[in-house]
């Protein structure tokens, strides 16, 4: 790992300070994705500036009908928060899901939501619940802030504080996971509010997370695994690797989708 | 180079380190605990797990400064002395090692499991909260026979 400065602000403006003052900075919050590409040199920053001392970016708020978590709370808190347990089951199944527990120790929602891996599952989590993105200067839904691979729409400088969740009537994520690296071959989380159904996909774009209109339209009519027999998703859209061809991915989706409708209120994971 | 105090095992540690290290190689070379061991270095392996404020973290991917006042125990901390911490004497008893490279991770994951989790432990939740350890030579059934008979030990209340 080249050498990096090392700094932790107690407070927002402290940090956005040393960010414009610094040559090639990147804000940590869980580092478990900056730090290993850091050490393998995929990435190299000037200064780290950690932002787990701002108290605003920890733990979660109930806001009439949304749940806001802050951008620093860890996997493990959320997944043990008997809030988001009550509000968003799948959610806390969500966040208990990734990695394993020393990673969960440390990795962040916002850590997580701001890198944008095709494959993990915070992303689908955001976009299925349609959550909205709070940052220190603006809000922005989770449709417009998902951009491509790794690719948000935060722009430099730009901190993510905190995430709110709609609380949904229902909410279910099904995965099927890589036997090797455990991330999501394919992820779908779903959600019904007033109504309205959102599918999201991770794991299988060609280009990140992304919605499927035509699985919603079918749930919104009849809310069933049946309804989702006849639906299919275009494999020219998706992602081909070790772990499945893109044809593999599209049926995947299917499967997984009428998983997460068969089991409500979980997160439910298949190798 | 950024000053530094922390307590690691239960003694004041004050040293300067250099911003790029990372805590398991400020434990093993400018510390000399060799026992918290690297495998993968890529956060996969988890042999080199200690805690960090009485949490279990790969100490491979993160900075020694991200332990600045922080109270780190690795598995030279575990044992009183000559008498082993329950965990370390179940993994003898119950051949949990063979070569012993995974064993100081395996280890520290396990105390801090039998310590938070908040359910009474079965065979199959012990493999899926250590899947972030991996042994490439005991096998994993002495392992979870160890922890399982560790956790009877220490928690007899709320085990099954």
């Amino acid at each position: 790992m080249y050498p990096t400065k090392y700094h932790t602000p107690k407070t927002l403006s402290e940090a956005q300070k040393i960010f414009a003052a610094a040559a090639s900075p990147a804000y940590l919050s869980g580092g478990h994705t900056l730090l290993p590409a850091m050490k393998l040199r995929l990435a190299a920053h000037s200064d780290l500036i950690d932002l787990s001392a701002i108290p605003e970016m920890h733990g979660f708020t109930q806001k009439a009908d949304r749940l806001s978590i802050g951008a620093m709370t860890r996997h493990h808190d959320v997944a043990n928060s008997a809030l988001v347990a009550k509000l968003i089951p799948a959610l806390a199944g969500c966040a208990g899901s990734i990695g394993d527990r020393h990673v969960r120790h440390r990795g962040t929602i916002g850590g997580s939501v701001a890198n944008n891996d095709p494959a993990a599952d915070y992303p689908a989590a955001l976009l299925g619940l349609g959550a909205i993105i709070v940052t220190d200067k603006r809000q922005l839904v989770a449709d417009e802030f998902f951009t491509g691979l790794y690719q948000t729409a935060l722009q430099p400088g730009e901190i993510l504080l905190q995430v709110e969740f709609p609380i949904p009537q229902i909410a279910a994520y099904a995965k099927f996971r890589s036997l090797a690296s455990r991330y999501s071959v394919v992820g779908v989380f779903i959600s019904q509010n007033n109504k309205k159904v959102r599918v999201a996909v991770t794991g299988a774009g060609a280009g990140g997370v992304f919605r499927v209109q035509s699985f919603e339209a079918a749930l919104e009519k009849d809310f069933s695994p049946s309804a989702l027999v006849t639906c299919s998703v275009d494999p020219a859209y998706l992602m081909a690797d070790a772990s499945g061809s893109s044809e593999y991915r599209a049926n995947l989706i299917n499967v997984m989708a009428r998983r997460a409708v068969e089991n409500p209120g979980k997160t439910s994971c298949y190798n | 180079m950024t000053n530094i105090v922390l307590t690691v095992n239960g003694t004041q540690v004050l040293r300067e380190v250099e911003d790029n290290i990372f805590l398991a190689y400020f434990l093993r070379e400018q510390l000399g605990l060799t026992g918290t061991h690297v495998g993968c270095d890529t956060s996969q392996c988890g042999c080199c797990v200690v805690h960090v404020n009485g949490t279990s973290v790969k100490s491979c991917t993160m900075l020694a400064v991200q332990a600045n006042s922080a109270d780190v125990t690795t598995i030279e901390g575990l044992a009183k002395g000559d008498v082993l911490h329950p965990v370390q004497r179940a993994f003898k008893e119950h051949h949990g090692l063979q070569c012993g490279f995974c064993t100081p991770g395996m280890i520290m994951a396990a105390v801090d499991l039998i310590n938070t989790y908040p359910k009474p432990l079965t065979a199959e939740i012990v493999r899926d909260e250590m899947e972030g350890n991996l042994c490439r030579c005991t096998g994993y059934h002495n392992i979870v026979k160890a922890i399982l008979a560790a956790a009877d030990e220490m928690r007899p209340v709320v085990t099954a």
